[in-house]
């Protein structure tokens, strides 16, 4: 990997960000910036970016680590381009969710928690993702994708095969800048 | 009819605008609470109401405010509890989307009752398009002089900001919230000390839900009488509703406290009935956490009266008989159901989430996930059901926080209204290839 910086309007987030706290307490940013790492940096936080996290915040990269281990979000290993988390609790599992992930299975010769072989799609199963009204549902990028049905998830995929760049589930734009 | 409160401009276009909501009367109760009242008086109105948080626990919020602490030259915090993950509940979501200067507005006028200068409105991070709107929402807010230095000349001040939380259930809990907004892991704090006297930072905190700091907003506006006046007893005012599962109408619905719960089923106005014309076999009234009851219990009361959505109704005869409404979650399953696919769901749930730091609820959550996984599969025996029933016991009330309550509830309940489930799942494997829901776990046995 290059070197690892985030681009210069991240930067200038970055900062508004840990405005947001007291002085002294900008850990506390150490949530967001990570989110907006994974989303500059492929979709994954690899350790050295989390280095450059723990550095921005100065702050122990242990730190960083032991954070990045507990949430369910931040991917600690390299994903596809298009991440697939469909959700598969109780109001999902009563309206099919495992017979979405049965189809996407099929259709894309993975397994839960797999990766196609040309790098372009994750299959993630998740749990609730409040979307229990309109299930089943799954989330792709910054997306919930809602009462799905088998045709709604080919078109999905047909979408994606056809796509170079990297779901982003987080732009920089959804943070408020102040 | 229903009673909308929260809900009545809902359907108004563009009430997600800041000029809408103006129109509609929109930030009102700053207005008033800033040019008219004193903090306590904010507080005594919210007592008054009655209003019980609307996040699962039902604490009474006024009483919540008043515990908080107030020393000299210490700051103060509001945070909004936006973590909504309960399985079944998308309430909160349905309240942001649509109407966020609702929140927003709870959040001024709740800010400064309680003597906060700075609050924020922790969001469960899957909820980014959520973070979007109320990001947009604030910095509207700002740029009208809603937020920011000297409201309305005033002289009080507030910033407000949104915080991502990262895809933990726990978070939900008001200690792991606090711990995660400071950039830590999600690990519940030891009460007490309560937030209310050491929260954020250190300091004295208030942590209330989205729609508990939202109907602080009417609250002030007509006053704590007039909210008391709605709903059934000790159940004052509305209380939003997310109801999903086998029915004709999921979504999120409005009701005043004291409606019966067959009306919230069966009539046009709510759920519209059950999918497919099938007969009702269970409902999860408040969230996953919350005991699940069988058809007739969920109806009747053990007396034989009609069931209400109220607090007090829906846990009238304790755990043997009654359910909780918690945060409202109602997820309703028709007789098609297996009551033991849906709790391994819930078993699953609860062992991902949980935070860790108790062995009762770190071990045993996934002891429990394990065995309903093998009665799955079909290898389960009587003493498993049995060993589940044990292992339930030794979680609930050893734990830390709530966690291994919630954990523990769905397991018991279903074990003691729906046992023979089990025991046809044990004694009669085969079943479990007839069942509509049965899923090959082939990947869940290494996860």
């Amino acid at each position: 990997m290059s070197e690892i910086k985030f681009n210069d309007e991240t930067l200038a987030m970055v900062q508004s960000i840990i405005k947001r706290y007291p002085e002294g307490k900008q850990k506390s940013a150490l949530l967001p910036l990570l989110h907006l790492a994974q989303a500059e940096f492929n979709g994954w936080l690899s350790s050295p970016v989390m280095d450059y996290v723990a550095s921005l915040l100065n702050i122990k990269p242990v730190e960083v680590y032991e954070v990045a281990s507990f949430y369910s979000m931040y991917n600690l290993k390299p994903v596809g381009k298009c991440l697939l988390e469909v959700c598969r609790t109780s109001s999902c599992w009563l309206r099919g969710a495992n017979e979405i992930v049965e189809h996407i299975e099929n259709k894309l010769g993975i397994k839960d928690g797999e990766t196609t072989a040309d790098g372009k799609f994750t299959l993630k199963t998740v749990e609730c993702l409040g979307s229990c009204g309109t299930a089943p549902m799954l989330q792709l990028g910054a997306d919930f994708h809602e009462n799905l049905t088998f045709e709604k998830v080919d078109a999905l995929i047909s979408e994606w095969s056809n796509k170079a760049e990297h779901s982003k589930y987080l732009d920089i734009d959804t943070f408020r800048k102040n | 009819m229903s009673k909308k409160i929260l809900l009545e401009h809902i359907n108004v276009p563009g009430i997600n605008t800041l000029a809408v909501y103006r129109e509609k009367g929109g930030y009102a109760s700053v207005e008033k609470a800033l040019k008219t009242m004193a903090p306590d008086a904010i507080v005594e109105e919210v007592k008054k109401s009655g209003l019980r948080g609307r996040g699962g626990a039902g604490f009474p919020t006024g009483m919540k405010w008043s515990f908080l602490a107030k020393p000299e030259g210490v700051a103060r915090y509001l945070v909004c509890n936006a973590d909504e993950s309960e399985p079944g509940t998308f309430k909160d979501r349905y309240l942001m989307e649509k109407i966020p200067h609702l929140l927003i507005e709870g959040m001024i006028t709740s800010s400064f009752a309680l003597g906060a200068n700075s609050s924020y409105i922790y969001v469960r991070g899957e909820y980014f398009y959520i973070i979007k709107i109320l990001e947009k929402a604030i910095a509207d807010a700002y740029e009208a002089g809603w937020l920011g230095k000297n409201i309305l000349g005033t002289g009080y001040d507030l910033d407000l900001y949104v915080q991502a939380g990262a895809g933990a259930y726990i978070c939900g809990e008001e200690t792991a919230l606090l711990e995660s907004l400071e950039g830590k892991r999600g690990n519940p704090r030891i009460k007490p000390p309560f937030p209310a006297i050491a929260g954020l930072y250190g300091c004295p905190t208030v942590v209330n839900n989205v729609e508990t700091i939202a109907a602080v907003v009417p609250i002030v506006n007509n006053g704590g009488d007039w909210y008391a006046g709605i709903g059934i007893g000790k159940s004052t005012g509305t209380k939003l509703i997310s109801a999903s599962g086998h029915i004709n109408k999921p979504g999120v619905y409005e009701i005043e406290m004291g409606i019966t719960v067959e009306d919230f089923i069966y009539s046009e106005e709510y759920c519209g009935g059950i999918k497919n014309g099938k007969k009702l076999k269970a409902v999860v009234a408040g969230g996953s956490s919350v005991p699940i009851l069988p058809a007739e219990m969920i109806l009747t009361t053990a007396s034989g009266e009609k069931r209400l959505m109220s607090y007090e109704s829906l846990a009238d005869g304790g755990f043997a008989t009654g359910t909780m409404l918690g945060s409202g979650g109602f997820i309703v399953m028709d007789e098609t159901t297996s009551i033991v696919q849906n709790l391994h769901t819930f078993a699953r749930f609860y062992h991902h989430e949980s935070c860790g730091q108790c062995s009762p609820c770190r071990e045993g959550t996934g002891w429990m996930e394990k065995i309903l996984h093998k009665i799955l599969d079909g290898h389960g025996t009587i003493q498993d059901v049995d060993l589940l029933w044990e292992i339930q016991r030794k979680i609930e009330g050893n734990t830390i926080c709530p966690l291994g309550d919630a954990a523990a509830w769905p397991v018991a309940s279903a074990i003691r209204h729906f046992r023979h489930e089990f025991e046809e799942y044990v004694k009669n494997p085969a079943v479990i290839k007839e069942v509509k829901h049965y899923h090959n776990m082939h990947n869940l046995a290494t996860a």
